[in-house]
């Protein structure tokens, strides 16, 4: 029976307008609605298929401010069984740790939860987060742990002693497949999401959550501020209205050395 | 005399618009005084030919590393690989560019040499002894962060259509010099590698197409998108879409274009009933020209667009076709 672990991130809802502080060292957290990371929502829904199939038990885990329980929940309420709460006073709204100090804390509290229930088969990370983007938490936190891991997954099929996972390429896809235990980054696609049930939603909100504290460890990358980025300006040309400028429309494809 | 080594990504040989990018960035860390010189690192045996022309992007040496393992792309072996040049050749800098693979090498080569990583840089402002003062992009290229990566060896993935793919004025005729290392790799290394591939598409795919029709809410339904497939079609081009047509099943999620899907720079991208959230715009702002054709006048695409045609996309496209046909007749 399979041991899964989803790490997820709280990030602003995507499509939302990110204003900032008016010293540009913070995001502007007032007015603003926040969600699990897009390519975790789809490891979320892909452990609850995982268990749905093998049987064996879902575990979700987040580093984040106090608010990230709401993801925790979230989790639960789709069909997670358990959740783990790491947490810190320095970790606030959207400051986030950098990437080596998120590593190292994520490494140290799995290993805790591993000598205390024997090891995960599977943890899920996303394959970046929406936000801060950095491409490396997943990685780092396997080799750590001295596992295998491959980003960018698509498809996923557990065996007893091995995962098969596909990855995309330009023309299709690439598989790998790893040892057990293993870990995989996975992206949007994988799969769609479910949405919560109301008796899912009335468990999640009496779910136990297991926090753990943790001090951040050392990392030598240092956010210093934000800035928007420029905002294009484009002298926009129109073509016409309508069918009626489908000829302007075939002769700027001429014009492009197109058609 | 310190080098930057500058990861030159191919597939089995086969290189892509954004693998010379990484020497655009390694430039631009020369002229802000990281380093003296440019080594490319060039991967597998099937790459070996794939060196000799690098001269002409200001790369002085090119480092041909082999190993049996080697012969396909396998994260963690080439992660490894990288690792090693590092404590062999204590270089100022390594980098690549921030491609699926680019990305994930180095951070593969980082978490190996316990070193950190930025990810998607898109500008180098000061150097000075172990710090770097960097441009990075955060969602995806919406919002900017600057920051200061402290380290001894500077990692750095350089955020794709950003930095300068094209051959350096100033190396003309230039040729590098060949060298080899021969890796040596875990036993482990080998075990994330590609046993099989699946082939979906050949030819023209939404990556290196000239020409993308996609798709948004406007399109309407799974049927919709039929005169979309048919423009690109005749052109010669693919087919894309936004996060919710995918999202309703419209359309598979490899022809997703934005922050979660693909990003590409096609000359012509025709934006058909897609409202342009910032979410899809950084997927395709690399784009050479772009044209919106879109019902709402007052649309993020067709504000930002070069090219904007106001109306029904249902009506529009296949008169465009249609006019596409009776000119090629």
């Amino acid at each position: 029976m399979p041991r899964i672990l989803v790490c997820v991130k709280r990030v602003p809802a995507p499509g939302a307008r990110i204003t900032l502080t008016a010293d540009h060292t913070a995001i502007d957290v007032k007015n603003l609605g926040f969600t699990t990371s897009p390519h975790e929502e789809c490891a979320v829904e892909e452990a609850i298929r995982l268990v749905e199939q093998h049987g064996g038990e879902a575990t979700v885990l987040t580093l984040g401010p106090a608010e990230a329980e709401e993801q925790l929940r979230y989790a639960v309420s789709v069909g997670i069984a358990k959740a783990v709460h790491v947490t810190h006073p320095s970790l606030v709204a959207e400051t986030g740790w950098d990437p080596q100090a998120t590593a190292a804390a994520l490494t140290e509290v799995i290993a805790g939860l591993e000598a205390a229930d024997g090891f995960f088969d599977l943890i899920l990370f996303g394959n970046e987060s929406a936000d801060a983007g950095g491409f490396q938490v997943g990685v780092r936190v396997a080799h750590k742990l001295g596992r295998p891991i491959v980003n960018g997954i698509k498809s996923i099929t557990l065996g007893d002693t091995a995962v098969t996972a596909q990855r995309e390429s330009t023309s299709g896809f690439e598989v790998y497949n790893l040892p057990l235990p293993a870990v995989l980054g996975v992206k949007e696609g994988l799969n769609l999401p479910r949405y919560p049930t109301l008796p899912g939603r009335l468990k999640s909100k009496k779910a136990a959550v297991a926090v753990s504290t943790v001090e951040p460890a050392a990392g030598g990358l240092v956010t210093e501020n934000f800035d928007n980025a420029a905002e294009l300006v484009v002298q926009t040309t129109m073509l016409g209205t309508g069918e009626a400028a489908a000829p302007a429309i075939v002769d700027l494809l001429e014009r492009l050395g197109l058609l | 005399m310190s080098e930057i080594l500058a990861l030159f990504e191919h597939d089995r040989g086969e290189v892509a618009e954004t693998s010379y990018q990484s020497f655009g960035l390694a430039r631009a860390l020369l002229a802000a005084g990281v380093g003296t010189s440019i080594t490319a690192v060039v991967i597998g045996a099937e790459a070996d030919r794939l060196a000799v022309d690098l001269g002409a992007y200001g790369v002085t040496s090119v480092v041909r590393v082999h190993h049996t393992d080697l012969t396909d792309y396998a994260p963690e072996a080439w992660g490894e690989a990288v690792a090693e040049l590092i404590a062999a050749r204590a270089p100022a800098a390594v980098v690549a560019t921030g491609t699926d693979r680019g990305n994930e090498v180095l951070a593969y080569a980082s978490a190996i040499a316990d070193m950190p990583f930025a990810a998607n840089i898109t500008e180098v402002r000061s150097a000075a002894e172990a710090h770097l003062e960097l441009t990075r992009v955060r969602w995806g290229g919406s919002l900017l962060e600057q920051s200061t990566l402290i380290a001894a060896v500077f990692v750095l993935s350089g955020s794709a259509h950003v930095f300068d793919g094209d051959p350096s004025p100033e190396a003309v005729g230039a040729t590098a010099a060949l060298e080899t290392y021969d890796a040596l790799l875990s036993e482990t290394a080998a075990r994330t590698r590609i046993i099989e591939r699946v082939t979906l598409a050949s030819g023209i795919t939404l990556t290196t197409a000239a020409v993308v029709v996609s798709g948004g809410r406007g399109v309407g339904s799974a049927d919709g998108f039929a005169p979309l497939v048919e423009l690109a079609g005749l052109l010669g081009g693919a087919v894309g879409c936004s996060r919710v047509v995918t999202n309703n099943g419209w359309r598979p999620h490899s022809d997703q274009v934005g922050q979660t899907g693909k990003r590409i720079a096609p000359e012509l991208y025709i934006a058909c009933g897609i409202s342009g959230a910032i979410q899809h715009w950084v997927g395709m702002m690399a784009s050479k020209h772009v044209l919106a054709i879109n019902t709402d006048g007052e649309a993020n695409m067709v504000g930002k667009a070069e090219y904007a045609v106001i109306g029904d996309l249902h009506k529009i496209l296949p008169a465009v076709s249609a006019e596409i046909r009776r000119r090629r007749s």
